[in-house]
């Protein structure tokens, strides 16, 4: 079997030198082989109608020597046998919703996006157990999606999501849009809550595919930027985790923190949720000396009142009973489904990008926060110690700036036949952007994976012999965005 | 009728009081403490809507529920002062009045045909009926000590400020009368009011399909049963002229209504299979105060 080796450093290849095989047999059992054990995970495996066939394009990273497996099988009929891999079940499902495919002996041949009335729910017909149905409307501000517990008595025995009520055809739309602004705004727009990270993965992609190196300068700015968003996420989920188990000071504590971060982020780039922040070739938003004295300030002043709020956590028996062994993934659950990010993290499984596959400048910089217990006091542990983690690495790139290099006056085109994939690690995790160009320079396809796309799977197994009443600060812990799911 | 004109007229208060000490424990500036009242009217002026699945019981609960609370309120007398109901073993009318008005919220919440309000109904009826032990101890408890089987009898003759022991023992009913208060009135730890989350709720999900009067009438019978508990543990304490006794039984009021402010402000609320562990644990806190009693006095 032939692959393509790629490295996530923002470059292109030709879209010619992705070896393709039409012996299924010979791409199934490559791919069986590298997911066998923890040292690979799948980023993408999406189609590509390429001449008379769809090009199934499968691209696994490993998280060892930081390189990214690119390799294909051409599919000319309307149907494959499965791969049975429970981590690529879900790419398996949207290939075959998107392009009719029928994969057989798949496990849970279900719609990922559409959401139909008649969705084929898992069903447990017993006189003892009950069913709850939660949403796609639910209370309080957050998105739409349905939940469906079979549970006997207070206890869950299974639970099944079905999203897609968010889905907004972000992919096709990034085709259709004429202007590199909008294509921007709308890698902003994938999950409103990583606004940054998915508009870095959208720029380093759009610029591996002209040929463009930004300069350090701006990388830099970019990672500042992910990183104050990152720590912006992680407090105000830390709020909410406080908030769902009726702990009032951490709910007002976390919540009043979050706003110096998101304010700072007003003053830099117009916009509290980093939107514009990161745009392609350029760093539109200098990060002047005022700023950085400015970000210092705030910095400070956050992490003295962080350092109090998060020491209070860890002696509240309270909060502590509420969380420990609550909604727990177990690190072989996490390698099986595919976890990735903050979530495979607390479950003991190394995936961070930033070290495994380092972009930008990140090379060296980020030592990941492993947690072993994969409960929901791990969760909220890993997101503490990321903060910390993302303060220091802030202030050492703050306080080393490069200086930025003249820009270039003429924007870069699109080059024909490239494929590019870029890996970020937002605060959720990996977020994976590919793009393909055509013989004429135009993007013939755009490719997104959000982090939730993985982990709702998580979810659905943290939550299993948990209290129903305890669901709540489970999903609260993963927090996954539908839209980034939805697409 | 003196007790009853104060319950009322505390029940205007006790709630506020509880949101205005959260607030300022949050460091948050917090609405007034009539905020609750004005919430109330607001929707006393409200249109109720029914859904189509409810029948009769749906709507008259509300009703039943204010009128059971209203009922146990006028058994509460002001220290040797009779309520207005009194007669031998008024505390166990009491307490099954109560019980009556629970019932109706609960057979209201199975009618309206919702997972979730089956499931809070579920659980409103396991904690109630694990706090009713603890209650009945309590009763009897002060019935021991003063030698009497109504209320107003027993606390016409509780000498609260007697010796050590009674003081002891009278601090320890009123911590527990308290609890009990929290738990029937789904206060932290055992339930969160201000909780979004229908999964985790046990009092607000039973009400999720009621709106307009109906709504108006079951949130100012719920400041009723609390002013109703404060009322209670204040009776432990009443003694002195009229004047002083009337600031006694607000000084009270206020201090529960803080007690629990300052309580929901620093701690979470327990995990929901720890529940019936503490309302457990109260009754066997007032189980050992009976047995002290019968030992001690």
């Amino acid at each position: 079997m032939k692959i393509l080796t790629l490295y996530n450093n923002g470059r292109s290849v030709a879209f010619g030198d992705i070896p393709q095989t039409t012996d299924y047999q010979e791409f199934a059992q490559y791919v069986h082989e590298a997911m066998a054990n923890d040292t690979y995970h799948c980023v993408s495996y999406f189609g590509y109608p390429n001449a008379d066939a769809l090009q199934l394009i499968m691209c696994l990273a490993n998280d060892t020597n930081g390189t990214i497996e690119v390799s294909s099988f051409a599919l000319k009929e309307k149907s494959c046998p499965s791969l049975k891999i429970r981590a690529i079940d879900r790419f398996e499902r949207e290939i075959a919703e998107n392009f009719g495919i029928e994969f057989e002996g798949h496990q849970w041949p279900k719609p990922v996006r559409t959401a139909p009335d008649d969705y084929p729910f898992y069903r447990a017909d017993d006189e003892e157990l009950h069913e709850v149905g939660v949403g796609p409307i639910h209370a309080g501000v957050i998105e739409p999606g349905h939940f469906r517990f079979t549970c006997e008595g207070e206890t869950i025995l299974n639970l099944e999501i079905m999203l897609g009520y968010q889905h907004r055809g972000v992919e096709k739309l990034m085709l259709e849009k004429p202007l590199l602004s909008q294509k921007a705004m709308l890698a902003e727009s994938v999950a409103g809550d990583s606004a940054v990270s998915h508009g870095i993965a959208f720029a380093t992609n759009y610029e591996a595919l002209c040929d463009y190196q930004i300069d350090e300068r701006a990388a830099v700015e970019r990672m500042i930027a992910c990183e104050l968003e990152r720590i912006a996420i992680h407090t105000g989920d830390l709020s909410a985790i406080c908030g769902d188990v009726a702990y009032q000071l951490g709910n007002a504590v976390y919540g009043r923190l979050r706003t110096p971060i998101i304010n700072f982020m007003q003053k830099w780039c117009g916009n509290r949720l980093g939107k514009t922040m990161v745009r392609p070739f350029e760093a539109p938003y200098d990060l002047t000396p005022e700023l950085i004295a400015d970000l210092h300030t705030t910095l400070n002043a956050y992490e003295k009142d962080f350092t109090q709020m998060s020491n209070k956590i860890k002696r509240c028996p309270s909060v502590l009973s509420r969380l420990e062994r609550t909604g727990t993934v177990t690190r072989e659950q996490a390698v099986e489904i595919g976890a990735i990010g903050m979530a495979s993290r607390a479950s003991g499984l190394l995936r961070d990008i930033r070290s495994t596959h380092p972009y930008l400048k990140y090379e060296g910089q980020v030592k990941p926060v492993v947690k072993k217990h994969g409960d929901v006091y791990s969760r909220t542990q890993v997101r503490i110690e990321e903060v910390y983690e993302s303060l220091a690495l802030i202030r050492k790139l703050v306080d080393n700036l490069p200086v930025a290099q003249v820009s270039h006056t003429d924007e870069p085109q699109l080059q024909a036949n490239r494929f590019a994939l870029s890996l970020v690690e937002g605060w959720r995790g990996e977020i994976c952007h590919c793009a393909i160009t055509d013989n004429s320079g135009k993007l013939a396809l755009y490719k997104i994976k959000d982090p939730s796309f993985h982990n709702w799977d998580a979810l659905e197994l943290a939550v299993r012999n948990n209290e129903i009443s305890d669901f709540p600060i489970c999903n609260k812990s993963f927090n996954l965005s539908y839209c980034g799911h939805d697409l | 009728m003196l007790s009853f004109a104060l319950i009322i007229l505390a029940s205007l208060f006790f709630s506020g009081l509880i949101v205005r000490t959260k607030s300022i424990c949050a460091g948050r500036k917090g609405p007034g403490i009539f905020q609750p009242l004005k919430d109330v009217r607001r929707l006393f002026k409200k249109g109720t809507v029914y859904s189509t699945s409810t029948t009769f019981v749906f709507r008259i609960a509300p009703l039943i529920y204010a009128a059971s609370v209203l009922m146990a309120c006028a058994c509460i007398p002001f220290g040797g002062k009779p309520g207005l109901i009194h007669f031998e073993g008024d505390f166990v009318f009491f307490a099954y009045v109560l019980s009556l008005g629970k019932f109706f919220c609960i057979i209201a919440a199975l009618d309206a045909t919702s997972s979730f309000e089956g499931m809070g109904a579920s659980r409103e009826a396991l904690y109630s009926m694990l706090a009713e032990p603890a209650f009945f101890l309590i009763m009897g408890s002060i019935s021991l000590i003063s030698g009497h089987t109504s209320f107003v009898d027993i606390f016409a003759n509780l000498n609260s400020y007697g010796d050590a022991f009674h003081i002891g023992a009278t601090i320890v009913m009123a911590v527990i009368l308290l609890i009990i208060a929290m738990v029937e009135s789904s206060r932290l730890p055992i339930d969160d009011p201000k909780t979004h989350l229908e999964l985790t709720m046990i009092h607000e999900v039973m009400i999720l399909d009621n709106s307009g009067f109906d709504l108006g009438l079951i949130l100012s019978t719920g400041y009723m049963k609390f002013a109703m508990y404060g009322a209670l543990i204040a009776n432990l304490f009443l003694a002195g002229p009229l004047a002083m006794s009337i600031g006694i039984f607000f000084l009270v009021q206020a201090v529960c209504a803080i007690a629990i402010g300052i309580t929901e402000s620093f701690m979470a609320r327990f995990r929901m299979n720890h529940n019936p562990e503490f309302i457990f644990s109260v009754a066997a806190a007032a189980l050992v105060l009976v047995f002290s009693i019968m030992q001690f006095s």
